[in-house]
């Protein structure tokens, strides 16, 4: 059984009680099966009420689930020979992004994504998916190469952002990060991203300029995180949960904002509850983006991906009532 | 906790900058942050800004960058009206905006058009940290988008001036979309041979450090600018160790290989001169 969020305890609760009652009535021999049918409807419409009215900060809650799929076992599920590549030639490997070759639906492709840690010890190798130049670098030599051999891109984004430390600004973070977004806005093979779980700041950008961009139903994708913004703009990081409803930070934020190309559903209460079923809803997307994607040229993929970020922000110009001039 | 009784760090004691200001008669004096010394602020004006005593690098507003760097009565500037919206309906943004035009007598973080450098035509976007920290939102991405995109069409280099805190928070994810969309415009413009010049001045971090200020075709500094990807604070916090106190200086990032130059104010309009100069010798590409 999956850990339960807060918001989820009422469901807890309920379905205790059911099992409690089913128990009770193969002991004792008695009959409550309308008791527990009754139990059973108030429940599934429980679920319906919650999850269909999820806050930004429940899907914040559920991308940062603790059971929740990572890129591997999206890489083991959706694409076949899948065979990882290491470093970026440079300096070392980085295990916070992996990457390599695979096939997916019998074609060649690059996979490449952040990767958390599924335990501490694993986080700690991983450095919780939190990437140093290097792993950007190695992004890049994997793209590259995919373009050379004409290999569409996969990109899986789950990152609570670029690593902060003195290692990495020594290494020139800024520059792994610029770097990867000017060489993405060129390559001339399709790129898909796909954002998994979180997707903070330029950490998460710097593997996400795709000519398709999807996310998860349950997935974050911003500018900072909710306590990153909550501390930056009222010095109190205990209002992340508002800062998740103001910074507009969900799938449908994003769609509504045109940042994202589609919203891939997730099973009921979250990936978690069954990657089987989660995979193949990622595979039928990537699936779709990929024949689209197929049909263009080497230039009409650049145009398509200048066009796409070209038109992304919001302005207007001074009329008489506002601004200086 | 007990461990804060054996914490031996500093805490620093900080000055509130309004303090500072009533040390300081308004307008005719200004006081030096690197040397604490007191200038004539016209001596100040005359010296490019740059302290006599101790070469302290004081923060140029864009319309005095571009009165430093261009040759006179050269500046044309581009979408001088355009301004922000309230793409989140973020609570206060707009009297924020509205304050800083006040303030800065600009209508955004990023002023852009084009001039000529000893003769040289070439396009300019100059960041002024007075507005919203010269934080990108959609309108800063737009005109450097713009700016670029006019040096791609008519044949000219594009120099920037980056002066920023990084990414606009009350845009949310369309500031951060920004370091993709100028990111487009540069490649396109570096495929068809455009020359960018990148000069990072004080402060230069977050998200305009991690997109264009950090792929220009030459990267130079100021002495002494802050420049880097993540806060000081947030490093120490995470890391749990000092930082050295050059961190993340523009030296810093000469000696790790991320700057071509780090250069003197006095020296720069020169220095980007003979670049454009030795630049437009190369015969036809």
């Amino acid at each position: 059984m999956a850990q339960r969020l807060d918001f989820e305890r009422p469901l807890q609760e309920l379905e205790d009680k059911i099992t409690e009652l089913n128990a009770f009535m193969e002991e004792k021999n008695v009959d409550l099966t309308d008791e527990v049918s009754r139990l059973q409807k108030r429940l599934s419409k429980m679920e319906e009420e919650i999850y269909e009215n999820l806050t930004a900060w429940n899907r914040v809650q559920l991308a940062r689930h603790p059971e929740r799929p990572t890129t591997y076992d999206y890489i083991d599920r959706i694409f076949q020979d899948f065979l990882e590549l290491h470093g970026d030639r440079l300096f070392g490997d980085d295990e916070a992004i992996v990457g390599g070759i695979a096939t997916f639906e019998g074609k060649p492709v690059t996979v490449i994504g952040h990767q958390r840690g599924k335990d501490t010890k694993e986080n700690l190798r991983r450095n919780f998916g939190m990437p140093h130049p290097e792993g950007y670098r190695k992004a890049l030599r994997l793209m590259k190469q995919a373009e050379k051999f004409n290999r569409p891109v996969v990109f899986l984004l789950d990152t609570k952002g670029a690593f902060p430390g003195k290692a990495a600004e020594e290494r020139g973070q800024s520059e792994a990060i610029a770097r990867n977004l000017i060489e993405m806005a060129g390559l001339t093979v399709p790129i898909i991203c796909i954002v998994i779980g979180e997707g903070a700041s330029g950490g998460a950008l710097a593997i996400g300029v795709g000519n398709h961009v999807h996310m998860l139903e349950n997935s974050w994708y911003s500018v900072i995180s909710p306590e990153g913004a909550a501390a930056l703009l009222w010095k109190d990081s205990g209002l992340a949960q508002q800062a998740a409803d103001t910074m507009k930070i969900t799938a449908p934020d994003l769609k509504e904002l045109n940042v994202i190309d589609e919203i891939i559903p997730e099973v009921k209460g979250g990936a978690h509850r069954n990657i089987e079923v989660q995979a193949k809803s990622i595979q039928q997307a990537l699936s779709k983006s990929l024949e689209e994607l197929t049909q263009l040229t080497k230039e009409e993929l650049v145009e398509h991906r200048y066009e796409k970020y070209r038109n992304i922000g919001q302005y207007t110009f001074v009329t008489d009532t506002i601004g200086l001039k | 906790m007990l461990k804060d009784l054996f914490n031996k760090k500093k805490k620093y004691a900080t000055v509130p900058s309004d303090k500072i200001k009533q040390d300081v008669p308004e307008g005719i004096m200004t006081k030096c942050p690197g040397c604490k010394s007191i200038i004539y602020t016209k001596e100040l004006e005359k010296s490019h800004k740059v302290c006599v005593r101790c070469g302290y690098h004081h923060q140029m507003s864009a319309p005095e960058r571009l009165k430093n760097t261009l040759d006179k009565g050269s500046f044309k500037e581009l979408d001088a009206d355009m301004i922000s919206e309230n793409p989140l309906s973020f609570p206060d943004y707009v009297e924020r905006l509205e304050k800083d035009q006040k303030k800065s007598s600009l209508n955004e973080a990023v002023v852009t058009g084009e001039g000529t450098i000893d003769g040289h035509r070439t396009a300019i976007a100059v960041m002024d940290a007075r507005f919203r920290m010269g934080s990108m939102g959609s309108v800063v991405g737009e005109k450097i988008t713009r700016a670029i995109e006019h040096a791609d069409k008519e044949k000219i280099p594009f120099i920037i001036f980056t002066a920023s805190g990084g990414a606009r928070m009350q845009e949310g994810v369309l500031s951060l979309m920004q370091m993709a969309k100028t990111s487009v415009a540069l490649k396109r413009f570096s495929d068809h041979g455009g020359l960018f010049i990148s000069i990072m001045t004080h402060p230069t971090t977050g998200g305009v450090s991690a997109s264009f200020a950090s792929v220009g075709d030459f990267n130079f500094a100021e002495p002494k600018a802050l420049i880097g990807f993540a806060g000081r604070r947030i490093i120490e916090q995470t890391i749990r160790e000092d930082l050295p106190e050059d961190f993340q200086t523009a030296e810093f990032l000469l000696h790790h290989g991320q700057l071509d130059r780090v250069i003197h104010r006095a020296d720069m309009k020169k220095t980007l001169s003979k670049v454009l100069m030795i630049h437009g010798n190369r015969g036809e590409r």
